[in-house]
């Protein structure tokens, strides 16, 4: 079984707070985390590894410091990592993203499964791992939340779905993407990180990747951002008065008044 | 390729750096300097008076393919029924459309579907529905042909779909083999008539930020909308409009993907995504068996069970509970949140709602930002005296 899982740094957002005065984020003291959907990815990747054997490989496209983040990845127990890293990748959508990572994984030629994270915390679409599937023409589950077994060249797999969880079985090389469900991550061994500290981690570029320079970063992004702004939020609650007895008569009250019981 | 500062016209001003809704730029030695975390949004452009700062990009934009005409809503069935996100699109769809002076169409696929009229009930001027056994369970790889064959014959200018979990899954699919630009789980449509532009915006940084994103030079433009965010309109049965009933075409298809089960969650007792009254408890409930409160709170106004993800991340209730960023969007007349503070994912899944109670000790929580009504005070004590009055009430 060889498996490739797409990590993705991101700004750890849990702490994202908004500077009142500027209305911008304040970034100071945020560090740089794996996309935490991804590092349940990485943690299904090792643990198929430790069933059914194989090798498990890290790749990501981002700026140089994305470097650390796959470091953290080989200390966890992926086996190799690869960092897709070019100017000429900056201001990617999804569609160049994907693209992106499908000639990566073109280029790494032998693969079984490539497990994606759900959605990235900043760009927040989880877009990339079926545009991904596609332009590998490959098949995709998505909010995959157990892998039941891989057996014959065929997967079985649970997938979330708005009404409960489907099973669903799928040849390989397919591509999947997980949810939190799926597992617990462990946490890095001294061994591993030991092997993360003398890791040899490749920067593939745009012609590394034989990549067409017209589907890559912004030129090959089909969306554009036109305007950033902060959500507005409506006025502050009328706070209810009093004691508890009459703060609940009083919002009985309003509701009734607003037909709402 | 991506952003330069001009050093000579650069004044060090800082403008920019007030601008960065990123926070990515510095002013070093007396000029900005961007971080390689830029996401070349284009905010700093605009504000710099010296017109030091510029986005390069390998080629312009081609010219817009302008044969694309009119806009599709793509409707969602499940077992043969057709789906709320589907009404709350065409209603959008259909402003949109008037706007745009184009035609509303619809594309329904499934097995043995009911209510096909309600389609053009609710607005569309024409549905292209495809209704046969192989496409009863939503085989994803057998939606993926058949859409993207119609999207090619009939060159729709744009393309909107739910953002559910089959809409998250199989339309970015879609997108790549147009090779166009889709902007996911927007959560506002306009459309700037003059260059024909959806103007699509969304939650990005876990809600943190809101951006307007465009798709100028690829056709169709693709977005995916957050269920419940758009209100549905009462059907009009005297809409006239066509049905054009489709083969499937079976031509090289065959889905890779097999169901082989499908296990109902039967833990929710309402649906919470169609629920009019929704109770809502946090952390604050400080255990699983408190949970309890919600639920007789629920069951005397007839209402659903919903959560933060505290909660759920705490093992006190099933995921499919959870409102929010990465749970469900809700849209309720009424949403009563217990023990909740506020974080901005959650206000992601449930501040549209018609009406907002928060119950919360602390009176500095964010949620009292968002909500109607707000009560500072222990649940422990405001809950039970809620359920004791309303019973009173009722009798
Ligand atoms: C990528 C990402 C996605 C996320 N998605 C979601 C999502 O979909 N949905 C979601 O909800 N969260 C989501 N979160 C988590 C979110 O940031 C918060 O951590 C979470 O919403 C907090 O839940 P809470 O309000 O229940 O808990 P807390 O923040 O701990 O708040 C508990 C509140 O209860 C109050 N309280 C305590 N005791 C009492 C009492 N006796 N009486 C009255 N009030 C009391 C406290 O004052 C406090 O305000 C996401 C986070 C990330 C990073
Ligand atoms: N730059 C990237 N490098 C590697 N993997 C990525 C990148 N962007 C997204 N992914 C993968 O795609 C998933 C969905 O991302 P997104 O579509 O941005 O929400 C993530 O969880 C990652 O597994």
């Amino acid at each position: 079984m060889d498996i490739i899982v797409c990590l993705k740094q991101v700004p750890g957002t849990t702490q994202v707070k908004i500077d009142p005065q500027t209305n911008t984020l304040v970034r100071q003291g945020i560090k740089n985390i794996t996309n935490p959907f991804d590092t349940y990815a990485l943690e299904a990747a090792i643990r198929l590894k430790e069933q059914y054997g194989g090798k498990v490989t890290a790749i990501s496209m981002g700026p140089p410091q994305a470097d650390e983040m796959l470091r953290e990845a080989i200390s966890l127990g992926a086996d190799e990592a690869i960092l897709l890293s070019d100017r000429a990748f900056a201001g990617a959508d999804t569609l160049a993203t994907s693209y992106t990572l499908a000639r990566a994984i073109t280029k790494i030629e032998k693969y079984d499964l490539i497990i994606c994270g759900r959605q990235t915390i900043d760009g927040d679409t989880g877009q990339v791992g079926p545009e991904l599937a596609e332009m590998l023409s490959l098949p995709f589950v998505a909010y995959v939340s157990k892998i039941e077994e891989i057996n014959n060249g065929q997967m079985r797999v649970q997938r979330m779905i708005e009404e409960g969880y489907e099973v669903i079985e799928a040849p390989l090389p397919a591509v999947i993407s997980v949810v939190k469900e799926i597992n617990v991550p462990r946490l890095p061994s001294l061994r591993g990180i030991t092997r993360a500290k003398s890791a040899v981690i490749p920067a593939w570029g745009a012609k590394e990747l034989d990549a067409d320079q017209d589907r890559v970063g912004l030129a090959g992004s089909a969306t554009r951002v036109i305007k950033i702004f902060f959500p507005q939020r409506g006025k502050r609650a009328e706070i209810l008065q009093g004691s508890p007895q009459s703060q609940v008569a009083s919002l009985v009250t309003k509701l009734r008044e607003n037909g709402l019981i | 390729m991506g952003i330069r500062v001009d050093l000579d016209k650069c004044t060090g001003c800082g403008d920019c750096v007030q601008s960065c809704p990123f926070g990515v730029i510095e002013i070093v030695e007396g000029k900005a300097h961007i971080s390689e975390h830029c996401t070349l949004c284009g905010t700093c452009l605009d504000v710099c008076s010296y017109g030091a700062i510029s986005i390069e990009t390998a080629h312009e934009a081609a010219a817009t393919d302008d044969n694309h005409q009119g806009i599709w809503v793509f409707a969602e069935t499940r077992n043969g029924n057709l789906k709320s996100v589907d009404y709350e699109l065409l209603a959008r769809g259909r402003e949109l459309a008037n706007t745009l002076k184009a035609e509303l169409s619809a594309v329904c696929f499934g097995y043995q579907i009911s209510d096909v009229e309600q389609l053009i009930a609710h607005g569309a001027d024409k549905v292209y529905l495809i209704d046969d056994p192989a496409l009863a369970n939503h085989q994803e790889d057998l939606y993926l042909s058949q859409f993207t064959r119609l999207i090619k014959e009939h060159k729709p200018e744009i393309v909107i779909a739910g953002a559910t979990a089959l809409g998250r899954s199989f339309i970015p699919r879609v997108a790549a083999i147009l090779k166009t630009g889709l902007t996911a789980d927007c959560t506002d449509l306009e459309v700037d008539t003059e260059k024909r532009l959806l103007l699509q915006t969304r939650p990005t940084f876990g809600g943190n930020i809101m951006a307007t994103i465009v798709c100028q030079a690829k056709r169709p433009q693709m977005a995916t909308v957050r269920p419940r965010v758009f209100k549905k309109k009462a059907p009009d049965n005297e809409r006239m409009g066509q049905i054009i009933k489709v083969d499937f075409n079976k031509e090289g298809v065959t889905s890779r993907t097999r169901l082989l089960n499908f296990v109902e969650n039967l833990t929710e007792r309402v649906k919470i995504e169609d629920a009019d009254i929704i109770i809502s408890g946090g952390r604050g409930l400080g255990k699983a068996e408190n949970f309890h409160l919600m639920e007789e709170l629920a069951a005397v106004m007839g209402a659903a069970v919903g959560s933060s993800r505290a909660a759920v991340d705490e093992g006190w209730i099933p995921y499919s509970h959870q409102v929010g960023q990465t749970g469900k969007t809700v849209c309720p007349r009424l949403y009563i949140a217990c023990g909740i503070s506020g974080a901005v994912q959650h206000l992601a899944g449930m501040q549209t709602s018609d009406t907002i109670v928060a119950i919360n000790n602390d009176p500095n929580a964010p949620i009292f930002e968002v909500a109607t009504y707000g009560i500072v005070g222990d649940l422990f004590e405001v809950v039970p005296l809620l359920i004791e009055k309303l019973r009173d009430n009722l009798l």
